[in-house]
């Protein structure tokens, strides 16, 4: 199997549609790993792998650690509150202190968009990057793909729909960039305070009736709506936005009658989603929690270059 | 001090319309003849110019020399050694120091601390007390102490009542008033210039419209006070828009612009892969702003160009960019990015001469200062310039302490080679002597 020619996997708007085929065709042998009774590979013995994560986060960082695990990578864990960073030492200061342990490769979650790529600039090490601000967060982009190819075995040509707080979501703009290569039509709904400026850049359509939108759909994923958002003044209460813009079993009965329901977690029940639809038949939720740790172990597979050290 | 000749240059002093070759004696610091073919002699210091351009001292009306309370960034000395070596001989000090430059002890700490720089240094006061926009400074009080003009720079007059007592009284005293017109509302939080860039990289955007409304305010505000007012750092093309009407409808109303938002869009926010050294207050805007400030520049609109010097510690920088401060160090680049802008030949109607006028006799009929003209008997502040020399942007040769610019590693064509301050040499090829010794 080839490798991944790139240092860093920083986003998906910078990633080619051969690179995603590649990650795609390795997180399914690594979905097979982890069907097995014993969920343990050799492949990244002696690799050392750093997870830090500066903002909560609790199925990305599991995901990553088993997937570490599984593949027998050495690694440790970072959370923000404990970090050094409270102490005001400095990003670059920190990753490069455990790098000189012998770190081989950071996966970082951070609040602020581009950290990923500061970092990435700064230390030898590979970087995945596990969410940066609103900017993205290509695992999660990576794993909702993943999932889709799983139940619908191609993503071009399908019509994905994404409800909700577009603006400020990194999981969006992962999704946008990643499924338009695969030639999969991205649509996206929600009011108009939650769209990004000028979203015309992004090439998709945009629509503030979810039901509209929803037509045809052969995937929906809802995304987390942040109480913040709220104080922001950019929509009136969680109950108006539920009753507005939450998806419903009424509310995309113009989908396709075997449409996936993803979303990204943690649901907000009753509020983006109802759990009729979370918990239903069409929803895929579980298996995209899956899903990500195949992907993950893809990826540190692939950055890592196992191959070599067999 | 001998007497000084500068032969042989093309003199271009827009204040007296000149452009010639032309001769320049210099005595007791002061420009004493204009002629053709002064015959030098052993008693005289002699500077040979052909083949070069011999302008008034540049006039930086907008700089940050962090001094007192940051001197790790910058301090006045240093700050005034970066002008000289980028050719300019006087520059106006912004008041967001700490202490806030919003007292007369303060005004007289610059001058007193002045006194030796390479450069001529005018401290601008704050317009209210500490910067917070409650009280109004004692702007008479200040400016009796040597304050040229005031401004919360860096930050915009939020109450418009203050806006209006500000411009009002000012008028009482014949102070200027240069406003940051940035509404905080609009911009609250925002890390780049608001639109498709700013939607890509998931960076909080500061819209165009955040500095217009404002603008917009404080043009109707003018309107009501009458008087004068100074718009710092314009950046949109509705601001351009907004200046333009205000200007046919007779206000008194002018401008200055960057050369970073004259050159530069969000997209090197994207570009240089989120590097600090492209944020900035105001923000750099689209393509769509950038040639609406081209157009305003020559056409009149806006009057003058002015660096925003915003020195940084490097440390500062070096971090995410959330956590960066706002800021890019120009003093040491304006004139070369601008010579090269004009030799590029990219902007057709641009000339030497009107580069010269909007770094020279604009900002001083603005701050209402000597300088910025090369009239006989007025001080001997002198730029030379070599159009061809070629120079490249590197920060960690820089004169001043910061290395914060996103033109680091341009080649450039054109730059100061001489400044003369009061008919001292202070810099020379490039290196900088408060003592004139060489």
């Amino acid at each position: 199997m080839q490798a991944l020619r790139r240092k860093d996997i920083l986003g998906l708007e910078e990633m080619s549609a051969e690179e995603i085929t590649l990650i795609m065709e390795t997180a399914r042998s690594m979905r097979e790993i982890m069907r097995r009774k014993i969920k343990k590979v050799p492949t990244l013995r002696g690799r050392s792998v750093l997870n830090l994560f500066y903002e909560p986060s609790t199925r990305t960082k599991a995901s990553f650690e088993l997937a570490q695990k599984y593949m027998s990578a050495d690694s440790v864990s970072v959370a923000g509150t404990s970090s050094s960073l409270v102490k005001g030492e400095t990003l670059k200061d920190t990753v490069r202190n455990v790098e000189i342990m012998g770190v081989e490769c950071v996966i970082m979650r951070h609040p602020v968009s581009g950290s990923s790529q500061y970092l990435a600039r700064n230390v030898e090490a590979s970087v995945i990057n596990a969410g940066d601000g609103m900017h993205e967060h290509p695992t999660q982009g990576l794993l909702d793909m993943f999932t889709i190819l799983e139940k619908k075995g191609r993503l071009e040509e399908l019509k994905v729909v994404i409800v909700g707080d577009i603006r400020h979501s990194r999981v969006a703009r992962s999704n946008i960039w990643g499924l338009q290569k695969m030639g999969a039509e991205v649509v996206v709904a929600g009011p108009p305070t939650l769209m990004p400026p000028d979203l015309d850049v992004f090439k998709v359509s945009a629509f503030s009736r979810v039901e509209e939108a929803v037509e045809n759909a052969d995937v929906i994923m809802a995304l987390r709506l942040q109480k913040e958002r709220q104080e922001g003044g950019l929509f009136p209460s969680l109950r108006e936005y539920a009753e507005l813009y939450g998806l419903t079993a009424p509310r995309i009965a113009g989908a396709r009658e075997d449409v996936l329901i993803m979303h990204p977690g943690p649901m907000n029940r009753g509020v983006e989603i109802s759990s009729d639809l979370a918990d239903g038949p069409h929803s895929v939720v579980l298996e995209q929690v899956a899903g990500g740790v195949a992907v993950r172990m893809a990826l540190l597979y692939l950055l890592l270059g196992g191959i070599k050290e067999e | 001090m001998k007497p000084l000749l500068i032969t042989g240059g093309r003199v271009i002093d827009p204040s007296q319309k000149i452009d010639d070759q032309i001769d320049i004696m210099i005595n007791n610091g002061v420009v004493e003849v204009l002629e053709k073919n002064l015959k030098p002699s052993a008693e005289i210091e002699l500077i040979d110019a052909a083949g070069l351009v011999v302008v008034p001292g540049l006039i930086d009306m907008h700089v940050h020399l962090r001094d007192p309370g940051q001197e790790y960034k910058e301090d006045i000395n240093s700050g005034a050694r970066a002008a000289a070596a980028g050719g300019f001989t006087a520059v106006a000090a912004m008041a967001n120091t700490d202490p806030v430059g919003d007292d007369p002890s303060i005004i007289s700490h610059i001058q007193e601390r002045a006194r030796h720089a390479a450069v001529r240094v005018y401290p601008v006061g704050a317009v209210t007390r500490g910067l917070e926009g409650k009280e109004m400074a004692e702007l008479g009080r200040m400016k009796n102490a040597g304050a040229i003009a005031f401004s919360d720079d860096g930050r915009p007059v939020v109450s418009s009542m203050i806006m209006r007592n500000v411009l009002q009284y000012a008028t009482g005293i014949g102070a200027l008033v240069i406003a940051h017109e940035e509404d905080p509302f609009l911009a609250a939080g925002g890390m780049m210039h608001e639109g498709s860039v700013s939607s890509i990289l998931g960076l909080k955007g500061i819209p165009a419209a955040a500095e217009e409304t404002m603008l917009a305010r404080d043009l109707i505000i003018l309107k009501l006070t009458g008087g004068r007012l100074h718009m710092a750092h314009i950046s949109t093309a509705g601001s351009v828009e907004l200046l333009r009407r205000a200007r046919s409808e007779g206000l008194q109303i002018t401008a200055e612009v960057t050369p970073h938002h004259l050159l530069l869009t969000d997209r090197a926010v994207k570009n240089s892969g989120y590097s600090t050294n492209t944020k900035v207050n105001p923000p750099l805007r689209s393509e769509h702003d950038r040639q609406a400030l081209w157009e305003g520049l020559l056409d009149g609109t806006i009057d003058a160009i002015a660096s925003d010097h915003a020195p940084h510690h490097p440390d500062d920088k070096d971090v995410e960019y959330d956590f960066a401060p706002f800021g890019i160090a120009g003093l040491e680049t304006t004139l070369p990015l601008m010579l090269d802008e004009l030799s590029s030949g990219r902007i057709r109607k641009l000339t030497l001469p009107l580069l010269v006028e909007k770094m020279t006799a604009a900002p001083a009929g603005i701050l209402g200062i000597s300088g910025g003209t090369l009239q006989p008997g007025s001080p001997a502040d002198i730029t030379i310039i070599d159009l061809s020399r070629t120079i490249t942007v590197d920060p960690s040769a820089w004169y001043s302490k910061s290395r914060n610019t996103p033109f680091a590693g341009r080649r450039l064509t054109g730059a100061a080679v001489y400044t003369i301050v009061a008919g001292r040499l202070v810099m020379k090829e490039g290196v900088v002597s408060e003592n004139g010794e060489y």
